[in-house]
């Protein structure tokens, strides 16, 4: 009897064995999606595209505070980052990218959505659009960072004959880069939507402004390239001839144009809040109908696809977590932000024969300034998640000795008194100790006043705008100036200035080079223009040139390009103690050098370009190096 | 089994696993290391020019091994240069925009590369066209002042002085980057070559010490690394 049931049992499994042996591994998969599925559905031709938008390469992002606040603008109190303030020279390879898998991929999905028959025109229009859209995009990045680079647009394969060398292609002229970015915007900006409202995705509005800030660049190198012959090679891999300069001035300038006629959708400045400094801070934060914004990389709570900004730089006292405090905003920007009356002013500490300024109130030294300056920095006396910061440096003595601590908040008794008391603020500043405001100050922008956005498990959404309508403003405005219409460049400078409270307007007479240098830094701090503005204006080596600052030297040339940038300051509020005097609970100020801040930075004429990794060479020996490394 | 012999046995292994090993391990997949010395200086008919603290360097480059890759010598701030190799045929190489000096040209073919045959010991003077040189230069101390002329000679026509700038420090390492000087001072006047003059007062050195290091730097125009006088030691 059980001798049948085994035979029964293997005859049953028998049955279920596969029906032919040859389609056992043919299967379809199940993790995979496969190619020509892909681009028959417009969604998951779109999850594709997001991918390649996802690896977008910026130079500056909210997710890695330090990219935003390097060169100077801001001292880091963390630490472990000190090195960036003891070293003096930067290396060669830093902030060099080559990535060609990425190119290769965007490639790659141009080709097969081309090949696609089943999406629908428009959509397929707009996909291939957006595709050459970020392909422009990285190789602008690779230009800027890289110089001229091999130009490759098509999808290549290796043959596997042992010989790869059909592959090696000789870097492109800096020039021919620029033209490319330029030419690729001009063929897809009528291919893509004219909607203000949409942020995240290519536009009509994005694609004109790289267009206008790609040909500022190409332009000023062009033209203020021949400041430094050295940084250029003789192929025009790096550097291009000064004949272009127009040309570029031209394009950009039309391109800005066209955003602020209002053709490429309803963009304009930010105006929404009354109090001008909160209306400068909002224009980071909100996203609800902001027609600044013209192309950001976004963010949302919950969806995993958040960052940490606002932790790394939070107020540390009363912080929703024991982090924060990292961006200290230098005074060497704190200081560049005008008057009211649009002058250049250093913080009014002393009076003309060294006396201190007494004021009666914490930030009272900071009143009449560029709304900007309150918009950018958390300046002592003022609050974050209304929460006043506790900034103050110690108590001076009626002698001008100084009692103050070393741990936040720390309490000692002053003397002629019986019981101690607070001498230094929970929020420092106190030299060496991380996390505090060791330059007196903090950063506000994209710091985002949502409940939570200081916690780990919440973190914040606040989006990283790449392109915002002030910008292209000040691009129109640049490149008018060196097209000789200082009177148009004024014209678009003064909007941006009258959002910021200053009451005086520019005359042409008034723009300079050092007017749009000045402007540039200080509305734009801390969105990753710095670095690629002194580099195309060759202003780099002049400004980081390894000489430490001295006390008096930090006030002096306030608006001044080629003022000497090599070192972060600081500027302490002291309390007064001297019961019985006049002067008793006011503030004075002090100009101090974190003592972190032992090296001075220096700029070298290789540094202009980052250097090709020796590796890429040996492939393909057709590269050839950037100068002076 | 009495744990004690367990524990013998247990040595026992471990010094034949290590016998083993140690008679059978390996020679050949060992590289001898490096004992020959590649020394000299960078010079201007026969003396050694001076220049800034870890400022100038050369590639050393060893083809026929497969993989290319430089070996970076970093030049003294005396012009002397020194680098432990395996014996072979090198090709010396300066980057571009590399010192105070412009590289001699062999031949079309050749260029500005040296070959360098590295048999033993070897020293090489690499010869080169400096944009200036000194003719003289003194430094010394007037009180608290340190004060130094130096006269230049015009060696590249066209190059033309920037500034002279006169460096001191409490090491022997004196240069124009930041952490080997402890003053500095730009000379007002660098039309006359023949008279050039700077002084600097020192700062307030902690921890005290009676000396300290000083030299002239010589900044030409559109050239980066710097052109430096002999350190001199200076007591007071």
């Amino acid at each position: 009897m059980k001798k049948y049931i085994y035979i029964l049992a293997i005859g049953t499994l028998c049955a279920w064995s596969c029906t032919k042996d040859s389609e056992f591994l043919d299967r379809e998969p199940t993790q995979l999606l496969p190619q020509d599925q892909v681009f028959a559905s417009e969604s998951l031709a779109l999850s594709v595209l997001a991918d390649l938008y996802n690896r977008y390469y910026d130079f500056g992002t909210v997710e890695d505070w330090s990219t935003l606040s390097n060169f100077n603008v801001a001292f880091w109190s963390e630490n472990g980052r000190a090195g960036a303030f003891e070293n003096n020279e930067y290396g060669y390879g830093d902030w060099g990218t080559w990535d060609y898998a990425y190119i290769r991929e965007i490639n790659l999905f141009l080709e097969r959505c081309a090949a696609s028959t089943e999406l629908a025109e428009p959509i397929k229009t707009r996909f291939l659009a957006e595709a050459r859209f970020l392909r422009a995009s990285y190789y602008f990045e690779l230009v800027k960072r890289m110089g001229g680079v091999p130009l490759i647009l098509e999808t290549e394969e290796y043959d596997f004959s042992g010989d790869a060398s059909y592959l090696r292609h000789p870097r492109e002229t800096e020039a021919a880069i620029y033209d490319f970015i330029i030419a690729e915007c001009e063929a897809i900006k009528e291919q893509l939507p004219t909607d203000a409202n949409s942020k995240s995705r290519a536009t009509k509005g994005a694609v004109l402004a790289m267009e206008s800030r790609a040909a500022l660049y190409a332009g000023s190198i062009a033209r203020y390239g021949e400041n430094t012959p050295q940084v250029s090679l003789p192929g025009n891999e790096v550097g291009i001839p000064s004949s272009r300069a127009t040309d570029y001035y031209t394009i950009a300038l039309q391109s800005a144009e066209t955003i602020i006629d209002g053709t490429a959708g309803a963009y304009s400045l930010y105006t929404k809040k009354p109090e001008l400094d909160d209306n400068f801070a909002s224009i980071f934060y909100d996203k609800a109908n902001n027609p600044e914004a013209i192309f950001v990389e976004d963010y949302q709570l919950q969806s995993g696809k958040v960052h940490g900004f606002s932790i790394a730089n939070q107020p540390r006292f009363g912080a929703e977590e024991e982090e924060g405090g990292r961006i200290n905003p230098s005074l060497n920007l704190v200081q560049s932000f005008e008057t009211l009356d649009g002058d250049y002013a250093p913080l009014p500490n002393e009076d003309g024969v060294g006396n201190p300024i007494y004021y009666d109130n914490i930030g009272d030294i900071f009143e009449g300034r560029d709304a900007r300056l309150a918009g950018t920095v958390i300046l002592p006396g003022s609050s974050f998640k209304g929460k006043p910061v506790d900034i103050w440096a110690g108590y001076q003595l009626a002698d001008g000795s100084i009692v103050s601590g070393d741990a936040r908040g720390q309490q000692k008794t002053l003397p002629g008194a019986s019981s101690a008391t607070q001498v230094v603020g929970f929020d420092g500043p106190i030299n060496g100790l991380e996390f505090t405001a060791q330059t007196g100050f903090y950063i506000r922008k994209y710091m985002d006043p949502k409940a939570g956005s200081g916690q780990r498990g919440v973190q914040s959404d606040v989006w990283f705008i790449r392109y915002r309508y002030a910008e292209v403003l000040l691009n129109a405005a640049e490149a008018a100036f060196e097209l000789g219409q200082p009177d148009l460049a004024a014209s678009y400078m003064n909007q941006v200035r009258a959002r910021a409270g200053i009451t005086s307007e520019l005359m042409g007479s008034d723009i300079s080079f050092d007017r749009i240098v000045h402007e540039r830094y200080v509305e734009l701090a801390f969105e990753g223009h710095f670095f690629y503005d002194m580099k195309r204006w060759r202003l780099a080596h002049l400004i980081l040139n390894g000489v430490p600052i001295d006390e008096t030297g930090i006030t002096e040339n306030i608006g001044v390009a080629t003022k000497v940038h090599t070192q972060p300051y600081g500027f302490w509020p002291y309390k007064i103690y001297d019961p019985g005097n006049a002067n008793d609970g006011k503030y004075i100020y002090k100009i101090v050098r974190p003592i972190k801040v032992t090296g001075a930075d220096r700029f070298q004429f290789g540094n202009y370009y980052s250097a090709i990794g020796q590796d890429i060479i040996n492939n393909n020996p057709k590269i050839v190096k950037n100068p002076n490394q | 089994m009495d744990p004690k012999s367990n524990i013998m046995k247990t040595a026992y292994y471990l010094i034949l696993i290590g016998l083993i090993g140690s008679f059978t391990a390996c020679e050949k997949d060992n590289f001898n290391e490096p004992e020959s010395f590649l020394t000299g200086s960078i010079v201007y008919n026969g003396v050694p020019l001076q220049m800034g603290v870890n400022e100038v360097d050369f590639e050393l480059w060893q083809p026929g091994f497969g993989k290319l890759g430089p070996l970076g010598v970093s030049v003294q701030q005396d012009g002397s240069f020194s680098s432990r190799l395996i014996d072979g045929d090198y090709k010396l190489v300066f980057g571009g925009g590399q010192g105070p000096f412009r590289t001699k040209v062999v031949d079309a073919q050749q260029l500005d590369t040296l070959f360098v045959a590295v048999r033993g010991n070897t020293q090489v003077e690499v010869e080169v066209t400096p944009y200036f040189i000194f003719n003289t230069a003194e430094v010394g101390m007037n009180g608290n002042t340190v004060e130094a002329s130096c006269q230049l000679k015009s060696i590249i026509q066209e190059a033309v002085v920037e500034r002279v700038t006169l460096y001191v420090n409490t090491t022997q390492f004196v240069s124009n980057s930041n952490d080997y000087n402890i003053a500095q001072a730009n000379s007002g006047d660098v039309s006359n070559l023949g008279n050039i003059t700077v002084s600097v007062a020192l700062p307030e050195i902690s921890p005290a010490q009676n000396y300290v290091f000083a030299r002239i730097g010589v900044k030409i125009e559109g050239v980066e690394d710097m052109l430096f006088s002999p350190t001199e030691r200076l007591t007071f």
